[in-house]
């Protein structure tokens, strides 16, 4: 397919859209194929996969619906995209869901070939939205077009059933936006080849309704115009298309080889976690164990005694399964061994929303179990972070005997981004300190600096001891009821928290370091803060940004920084946790911005907050 | 893992002072375990005792070994990530009847599902000890407790019953005031590859003292037990001169020569779960022994030669592959 020159080519910088369709019609594939593509073309992308926790909703229900934005640009972008410049509407319940969303003047493809009666009755539409094609043509560059019939017409010669032709549908949608993007079918047509190499007849029909997309798209004069989008001014180096998931897989994996221990996994399928067992579950060459266990407690408990036994021991799950992991995190705070928990969060409490994103498990992160039992806490900002902040709680966890609470959620967990592959010198070098036999520390001696204890794995000869839950003596670890002594080791095991913070590199402020406001997120808010503070210093408002790695324990100079600012501001999706913590510990008045709707903020919400807040 | 010296059963005794009642039958099984310990030829380093709560969870502080004091019920949980970080290393769960049948009901069954090679101690002595006596699920109905004034209306599990259903590869029962029979059981559990259910009757002096008596007690133990050994045929009584044998509807009563050979590899355990959930009261014997010894395969074992044979196909995993791997592009 080569592109016609009649029709005009525009240079545009920045697009956003939106695949809209049933749960079983392949709009996250179809995103993801449009992002990878885009990806390898250079561009910058950011991506918000939107789907029902049900695998397969009833058909055609507006709660079956699964959506995929992808946003691609020639600009350093940091959201997915407020408004979708193009919505792909596969069915009634696809556009009423989405429809509202659609930029004005953006452009509108909608599959008439599923809406009939049936098809409106089950969306709840009394009428035919599209029978008001004029009003629809006069909003939208408006393109109706029957892709059933297109594709069975395109797939006519594979031999395939009509049930199995459709199932190309998605692709000649992908077909026709390829062709009015100017992005080739390499990635695809590679990607399909592998996907099918089994199923030749279904491969050929894929690749025909792929290619027919863009016939159609260029004979119909569905676009005006044809668009590029140039590559994006992203710093040199080699990339990758990074999820946030696989990114957090590969920072763990990276993380234990930089300390030289094997990874042992223990985890639970719960949404939106499971991607992570699921990627690390094919790194057995990198000395990964993965460890699919009976429920959440056993895999954390499983975690526990890997650790004991001499690997790292890491579980993963989401806000509910951090509940039933909570008795257990008290033990490993008690024992002071390495283990971390990572924590997709998703919309709760309870089972709550599990497809939907929040912020609203740090309090359980921070508070979540009994007795006095602080911990550490990290968190991820985007998708491509999620590796490094991995290999930070790897860190901590080894660096001072500790479990550490690892915090990502669903919007970066399941979106993806460029990657650019770190220079492996760049990692930080990381000390597994076992003890070896001859040893002559106590098992809960300390490192003066860190306050970690030794870590004595079983197996090593002469360092024979017991561990537990119970209450210890100071050094020797023996069971101890004794007041003062306990006392003594709760204020012990809090120093040696607190004492993390001296190990941070100092805080980073995005825009001047003093201002009429700073924005202080953690986080998956971190793309939509940074693009609405762009936006404020754009407008010349004397507005930073502060994004927290370490949550807890907080750093040391962030009371200093916020200090300089008039006015302090905390986006987060939730009631306003951090913003709680920020109150406690330092006494000082803030302002938060809560939002509790499953959905991440966007770059022009924030902003239009931000200028609110500093017109007040 | 060094050479193994010759041990003694002190060599397997803590300097912490042991804190049960006196006259707890775990007293007897404790030194039962640290005899068994100093003869099998392990390093004592490679020994990892694990437990949950519960009177019998105190057992790895008296053990002059690795030992993990974990939380209710989740002893076997630490143990499976235990036994599949480190396959060198001796795991020994120790447990109780409410820490492994109540709130740590679902790890057991599904580590004897998976057959990692670890050896489980069951005490059971019908009672929630360290609590101060509530009906445990090993209870029998009618039983006065703390928590149940007018008697126990829970009926109970039959732990060689669920062990056998769970499919563990070892199942046996023992008593702790029968040394002789506990070391040999302990033995064959070692010896056996794969996951071993050893249940022990236990006597808790305080709050369901002498419940096992009519099994136990030495004045009827010849006649009220019969000792399950593979090949051998099931004869009891102090002389040897009765035995049981399988009939058509169940298992009857014989003269000795008449006896049907116990067989603990039988496929189906039809018969062993016949044989554990007969009635302790009724004239047939209560079986004590090994219920079952089968082979199949490890967890630990399968993990481990997965690992290798991926590692074999794909190579070793550097963070460069890491890093690379997948479809990357340049910017320059």
């Amino acid at each position: 397919m080569t592109p016609t020159q009649e029709i005009p080519l525009q240079q545009v910088d920045d697009v956003v859209i939106r695949f809209a369709g049933d749960s079983g019609d392949g709009m996250q594939l179809t995103g993801n194929q449009f992002t990878n593509t885009s990806a390898l073309m250079g561009n910058d992308i950011a991506t918000f996969p939107d789907y029902p926790a049900e695998i397969r909703a009833p058909v055609g229900t507006v709660f079956g619906v699964s959506g995929f934005q992808v946003r691609f640009s020639s600009n350093d972008i940091h959201t997915p995209g407020d408004q979708p410049d193009v919505l792909v509407a596969m069915n009634p319940a696809a556009l009423k869901v989405n429809l509202a969303d659609l930029k004005e003047g953006g452009t509108l493809i909608v599959n008439t070939g599923n809406f009939g009666d049936r098809d409106l009755a089950k969306a709840h539409y009394d009428s035919n939205p599209l029978d008001n094609a004029e009003e629809l043509a006069d909003k939208y560059n408006y393109i109706a077009i029957d892709l059933n019939q297109a594709t069975l017409d395109a797939v006519a010669d594979c031999g395939l059933t009509n049930k199995q032709a459709l199932r190309s549908k998605n692709l000649l949608a992908l077909g026709m936006l390829y062709y009015a993007y100017s992005r080739p079918f390499d990635t695809t047509e590679k990607w399909l080849a592998t996907k099918f190499s089994k199923k030749p007849e279904i491969l050929d029909a894929n690749l025909k309704a792929l290619h027919a997309g863009a016939v159609i798209a260029e004979n119909s004069e569905f676009f005006a115009i044809k668009y590029k989008v140039g590559s994006a001014p992203l710093a040199e180096g080699t990339y990758r298309n990074m999820g946030g998931n696989a990114a957090l897989a590969m920072g763990l994996v990276a993380g234990t080889q930089l300390a030289n221990l094997n990874l042992f996994y223990g985890s639970y399928p719960i949404t939106p976690a499971s991607d992570v067992l699921h990627a690390l579950a094919r790194y057995k060459n990198y000395g990964v164990t993965t460890f699919q266990a009976e429920d959440e407690i056993a895999a954390v408990c499983s975690a526990i005694g890997a650790s004991w036994a001499g690997s790292l021991g890491v579980t993963g799950t989401s806000g509910p399964g951090l509940a039933l992991k909570g008795e257990a995190l008290g033990l490993s705070v008690m024992i002071e061994q390495p283990l971390i928990v990572v924590n997709v969060q998703r919309a709760g409490p309870s089972t709550g929303m599990p497809t939907k994103t929040e912020q609203s498990d740090l309090n359980q992160a921070l508070y979540g179990r009994s007795g006095e039992s602080p911990l550490p806490i990290v968190s991820c900002s985007s998708p491509g972070d999620c590796f490094e902040a991995a290999i930070e709680a790897v860190r901590i966890a080894v660096t001072y005997m500790t479990p550490v609470i690892l915090l990502s959620d669903g919007y970066i967990g399941n979106g993806a981004e460029p990657f650019l592959i770190p220079d492996i010198s760049s990692l930080p070098e990381i000390k597994n300190a076992f003890a070896e036999e001859g040893d002559t520390r106590k098992p809960f001696d300390r490192d003066p600096k860190t306050l970690a204890r030794p870590w004595i794995k079983p197996g090593t000869p002469g360092l024979e001891h017991r561990v537990g839950g119970l209450e210890k003596a100071e050094g020797t670890g023996n069971v101890s009821y004794d007041a003062e002594n306990h006392e003594r080791m709760v204020l012990m095991r809090e120093a040696k928290v607190a004492g993390i913070a001296d190990s941070y590199k100092p805080l980073e402020v995005f825009g001047e370091e003093s201002g009429d406001l700073v924005v202080l997120g953690w986080g998956s808010t971190y793309g939509a803060i940074r693009s609405a503070v762009e936006r404020c210093h754009n407008k010349g408002m004397k507005v930073s940004q502060v994004h927290l790695r370490n949550i807890w324990p907080l750093p040391s100079d962030l009371k200093d920084v916020l200090s300089k600012f008039d006015k302090v501001v905390l986006p987060e999706l939730n009631r306003g946790q951090l913003n709680r913590l920020i109150r406690a510990e330092y006494l000082i008045d803030t302002i938060s911005l809560p939002k509790i709707q499953g959905k991440p903020y966007g770059g022009a919400e924030l902003f239009a907050h931000f200028q609110k807040i500093l017109n007040a | 893992m060094s050479t193994v010296t010759e041990y003694k059963k002190k060599d397997f005794v803590s300097d912490q002072e042991v804190r049960w009642c006196p006259g707890c039958g775990d007293y007897a099984i404790l030194a039962g375990v640290q005899q068994v310990f100093a003869g099998l030829g392990v390093a004592k380093e490679d020994f990892a005792v694990i437990s949950g709560i519960g009177c019998s969870s105190r057992f790895p502080y008296y053990m002059n070994t690795y030992g993990f004091h974990t939380i209710h019920g989740r002893a076997p949980a630490v143990a499976s990530g235990v036994k599949i970080a480190n396959p060198e290393l001796d795991v020994w769960v120790i447990t109780g009847d409410g820490d492994a049948l109540s709130i740590g009901g679902n790890h057991l069954i599904h580590a004897m599902r998976r057959n990692l090679n670890i050896k489980v101690l069951l005490f059971n002595n019908r009672i929630y000890g360290l609590t101060k006596g509530q009906y445990s699920p090993t209870t029998s109905p009618g039983l006065v407790t703390a928590s149940s004034p007018y008697g126990s209306l829970d009926q109970p599990f039959n732990p060689i019953a669920v062990a056998l259903g769970a499919n563990a590869s070892f199942v046996a029962r023992t008593v702790d005031t029968q040394p002789k029979h506990l070391k040999e059981v302990l033995k064959a559990a070692h010896a056996h590859k794969g996951f071993a259910f050893i249940e022990i009757l236990q006597n808790c002096v305080i709050f369901n003292d002498k419940v096992f008596d009519h099994i136990v007690d030495r004045s009827v133990r010849d006649d009220r037990q019969v000792d399950l050994r593979d090949g051998a045929p099931m004869v009891f009584g102090k002389e040897l001169d009765k035995g049981v044998r399988f009939a058509d509807n169940g298992i009857e009563l014989c003269a000795a020569d008449e006896a049907s050979n116990w067989d603990a590899a039988e496929a189906t355990s039809a018969d062993a779960m016949r044989l554990c959930q007969g009635s302790e009261t009724a004239e047939i014997p209560v079986p004590i022994g090994i219920f079952k010894a089968i082979e199949r395969p490890v967890l630990e074992e399968e993990i481990h030669a997965q690992i290798a044979a991926t590692t074999e196909k794909l190579g070793e995993g550097t963070l460069e592959s890491l890093l690379n791997a997948g479809e990357t592009w340049d910017i320059d």
